[in-house]
């Protein structure tokens, strides 16, 4: 059977951005998805607008101070520490809330949710927000541009650095955590190294760290410039090196394009598809855009059996509730509770092999929540859940204490839901074919719920609270989990 | 290093495909009471990394009391085990299981190239793995996977929380979390997606996947509730947290719900400033909980089934901070109550405090001895294939 124009279109938005918004459903139906694939490119081509937060806490809190060595004593300062931790947890949520709010918001979708991906690959857990945040601007800066440019950048950024043990990785003492992720996570990937290659690549990033101010330095003395063997070559190599020889490997652009394929098409990979994804992207030098262009231009791209097969991530929910759904949130730190108790908190992956997805994101406790975000965003239901605590962020606190600061910060995790926007979707819908039509725009999956259960629960009062209870009893199944 | 399950499995040389049913599981399926005999392990995780040498305090250690001036608990305060040895005052049931021989205490636990961050040892010691690995699985999700071959309710493991921690997550099954049976049964939508789940017809995998979650968890929220209803214990426990939780566990226990594993924490442990008074209050917490649930036990003749554990992240440093805290350490003590010890009193020698790394304890034992010893020991399970290599089993039970 011929996959719909409309569920094409939808399927795009899904998967290269953070799906379809109420403004511009309805003409999807006429729309081709190389039309549409057209202004998805075009709405990311203008510069990026950076999210800012914060300024180096060093510069805030160490005003005026310079030397490199006065700046020391004071960061060791423990009241000073403290204030610069509890600032940089609250710059992390303003990251975060910003970040996620240009996810529902910006025309650039296919930028921020290529970001997103690349901001779980080079997954970073730091509790420093400035290096967070820059991060993230070299993320969404390079997210269509050129992978090696990124991997370059990404590899020489205090966040990175820090997160793996670059900076105690000295000639005298090498610290091979960097050299082992950059392979095994970052490029080729598993099984295409050995041990000893890891061992030589930590040696040419000895050296390679940051100042107190943020900027990346090269320290000459704590290099090891001695002669190295890596991947079959020999030479006295230093960082750059081993990144150049990575990405002269094939198996980076077999890898990436593998992964690539896996999160934006389908986890059951197709080893024909990928290898020419894989080659495509070799050839044209890492070039993320027409990697991108290649796969979403593809037939395969939209075969039924890679519509409405993936498991949304917590993010992925949350932004496409948003988008189909304009909503003034009465508290908008209530979205990371969401995150918080779904398990996707941005800039905290789990650890640096980011989130591992699919079904990773659902057990007992996490798909009832799914189930019940819609209602608590049209107040049919209240957000009263306790998520764990993280002691790298809330330092100690008791439970007791943090129980009540929560039922504070999300008192009304509810919206107000723009109906009237809503409404508009589906004005030229006639009365017999609204159900179907409503259905079709909220699920991706090809069973759906039946009528016969929708219209017990349904109200039928009028047309407006009929799409109202229509769309939230969707939104509450297993089906709106998948895209 | 980033394992898949497939390969994690692998490495454990005994991987065997075939894997037998245990025979009580079996009995299970009859609808009656879990008679004595059915062994359950109920884990209490002290989060935020517990101070263990102010938990088991060594009072004849003249370099703990040089380290801790102002920390150091004197040994009149402590309450004494044994010459070298004394236990937080506010453990003060600890101490009357330790005398009745119902408490053993396992010193110097913990794992090669100790990591200091909360979540990323947490992780290590719910998943289960070395340092350097990545592993998505939890030891007590695939000691599901492994019992749990296409048996349809979840119940197995349970979690009183709103959140079900990684240690409860297994490739194909994972534990139930709920922190309150009532509120579990009473989930707002419950009747609208008992009919979507009635209505579903199999056929993508995915969404079949997330039906069998859905009614599996719809399912075992009536089950649990109804189960709790049933069996109401007249045990007194304390209003705390802990003191409603255990008592739910204890409930649940003495019904016939085929569950192995309870799991439940306690914190924050996080103890950098004035470390005395909140660890202080937590214990009380767990002293007077532990009190009512193990009297409970003993009063409905399940004590010899019944196996506490306790462990944290990590343990503290040997030396006090500036702010009458202390920081991230390594090595810790973990503790196991039981009727049915094997074991009991000290396990093994306090940790040698003149023989530090850098300031931190060594660790004697690895944490995934216990884990072998109580999947195999105590749960009967295939403790080699759970945990992806062989690890050699203590005697404590």
């Amino acid at each position: 059977m011929a996959v719909l124009n409309r569920l094409k279109n939808q399927h795009l938005l899904w998967r290269s951005a953070f799906g379809p918004m109420a403004e511009n459903v309805a003409s999807l139906n006429t729309m081709s998805p190389k039309t549409l694939w057209a202004l998805l490119v075009k709405a990311s081509s203008k510069p990026v607008e950076k999210i800012e937060v914060t300024k180096n806490p060093a510069d805030e809190y160490l005003m005026g101070v310079t030397d490199p060595k006065e700046m020391e004593k004071a960061a060791n300062n423990p009241e000073l520490r403290k204030k610069i931790r509890e600032k940089s947890r609250d710059d992390i949520k303003n990251l975060n809330l910003q970040w996620l709010e240009t996810m529902v918001n910006s025309e650039a979708q296919l930028r921020e949710k290529m970001s997103l991906f690349w901001h779980g690959h080079f997954a970073c857990r730091i509790q420093n927000s400035f290096f967070q945040q820059e991060l993230l601007h070299m993320i969404r800066s390079h997210a269509l541009g050129s992978f090696a440019d990124m991997l370059k950048m990404v590899s020489k950024s205090p966040a990175m650095l820090q997160f793996l043990n670059n900076q105690q990785n000295k000639k005298s003492h090498p610290n091979e955590n960097f050299a082992r992720e950059v392979m095994e996570l970052f490029t080729v990937g598993r099984g295409n190294y050995t041990e000893n290659d890891v061992k030589e690549a930590a040696r040419a990033f000895t050296g390679w760290a940051f100042n107190a101010k943020g900027e990346f330095v090269f320290r000459k003395l704590q290099h090891d410039d001695g002669s190295k063997t890596f991947l079959g070559k020999t030479g006295h190599f230093d960082g750059d090196d081993i990144l150049n020889m990575l990405l002269e490997n094939k198996q980076t652009a077999n890898t990436i394009s593998k992964k690539i394929y896996r999160y934006f098409v389908n986890e059951n990979t197709n080893e024909q598809n990928q290898q020419w994804l894989g080659n495509r992207f070799f050839n044209n030098h890492y070039d993320i855009a027409k990697l991108l262009e290649d796969l979403y231009t593809s037939d395969w791209f939209y075969d039924e059996k890679n519509i409405g097969t993936r498991i949304k991530s917590p993010v992925e929910l949350l932004a496409g509730i948003r988008r189909l759904l304009p909503m003034q949130l009465e508290n908008d730190q209530s979205q990371l509770l969401f995150e918080r108790a779904l398990g996707q908190i941005l800039f905290y992956p789990p650890n640096v092999a980011g989130w591992p997805g699919g079904k990773n994101w659902i057990d007992s406790s996490s798909l009832m929540l799914r189930l019940r975000v819609p209602h608590i965003l049209t107040a049919n239901d209240a957000l009263d859940i306790m998520p764990k605590a993280d002691d790298d962020v809330q330092m100690g606190q008791m439970m007791e204490a943090r129980a009540k600061k929560l039922k504070e910060a999300v008192k009304g995790g509810a919206a107000v839901i723009d109906w009237v926007a809503v409404n508009k979707i589906f004005e030229k819908v006639q009365r017999e074919k609204l159900l179907e039509t409503i259905t079709s725009t909220v699920l991706q999956t090809k069973g759906k719920v039946s009528n016969a259960v929708l219209d017990k629960y349904i109200n039928t009062g009028n047309r407006e609270n009929y799409i109202k209870s229509a769309i939230v009893n969707l939104m509450a199944t297993p089906e709106y989990q998948l895209c | 290093m980033v394992i898949k399950r497939k390969e994690f499995l692998q490495i454990g040389s005994l991987a065997t495909a075939s894997f037998m049913l245990p025979k009580f599981l079996k009995a299970f399926e009859k609808p009656m009471r879990v008679p004595p005999g059915n062994k359950v392990v109920v884990v209490i995780q002290f989060s935020g990394g517990n101070d263990g040498l102010n938990t088991v305090i060594p009072v004849r250690n003249d370099i703990y009391y040089r380290e801790r001036p102002k920390l150091g608990i004197a040994k009149n305060e402590a309450l004494i085990l044994n010459d070298e040895t004394g236990l937080n005052p506010a453990l003060e049931a600890f101490k009357g299981l330790y005398d009745e021989g119902s408490l053993a205490i396992m010193n110097n636990v913990g794992y090669p190239n100790p990591d200091r961050s909360h979540f990323r040892s947490m992780d290590i010691w719910h998943s289960a793995s070395e340092s350097n690995q990545y592993v998505n699985t939890g030891w007590l999700g695939r000691y599901l996977d492994a019992q749990c071959k296409g048996c349809d309710k979840p119940t197995q493991a349970m979690e009183l929380d709103d959140i079900l921690s990684l240690a409860l997550k297994g490739d194909d099954n994972k534990g139930l979390a709920f922190k309150d049976p009532k509120k579990l049964y009473n989930t707002s939508n419950g009747r609208f997606l008992k009919d979507v789940n009635a209505d579903h017809k199999p056929g993508e995998e995915t969404v079949d996947y997330l039906y069998k979650t859905m009614s599996a968890t719809l399912n075992s929220a009536d089950y649990i509730y109804q189960q709790s209803k049933a069996h109401p214990t007249s045990q007194l426990y304390p209003n705390s947290n802990l003191g409603k939780d255990l008592k739910t566990i204890a409930s649940l226990i003495f019904s016939d719900i085929n569950t192995k594993v309870y799991y439940v924490s306690l914190g924050s442990f996080d103890t950098h400033v004035n470390q005395n008074d909140q660890q202080k209050r937590l214990f009380t917490e767990l002293n007077d909980a532990v009190k009512a649930f193990t009297t409970d036990l003993k009063n409905n003749g399940r004590f010899n089934d019944v196996l506490m554990m306790t462990f944290s992240e990590f343990g503290r440093r040997v030396t006090q901070n500036a702010s009458n805290g202390t920081d991230h350490g390594t090595a810790n003590n973990m503790f196991f109550i039981s009727g049915g010890l094997k074991e009991k009193g000290l396990l093994n020698a306090m940790p040698d405090l003149s023989d530090l790394n850098e300031g931190d304890l060594k660790h004697k034992v690895d944490f995934k001895n216990v884990y072998a010893t109580v999947l195999n020991k105590w749960l009967g399970a295939d403790d080699k294939m759970i945990l992806g290599n062989t690890f050699s089993h203590l005697n404590f039970i």
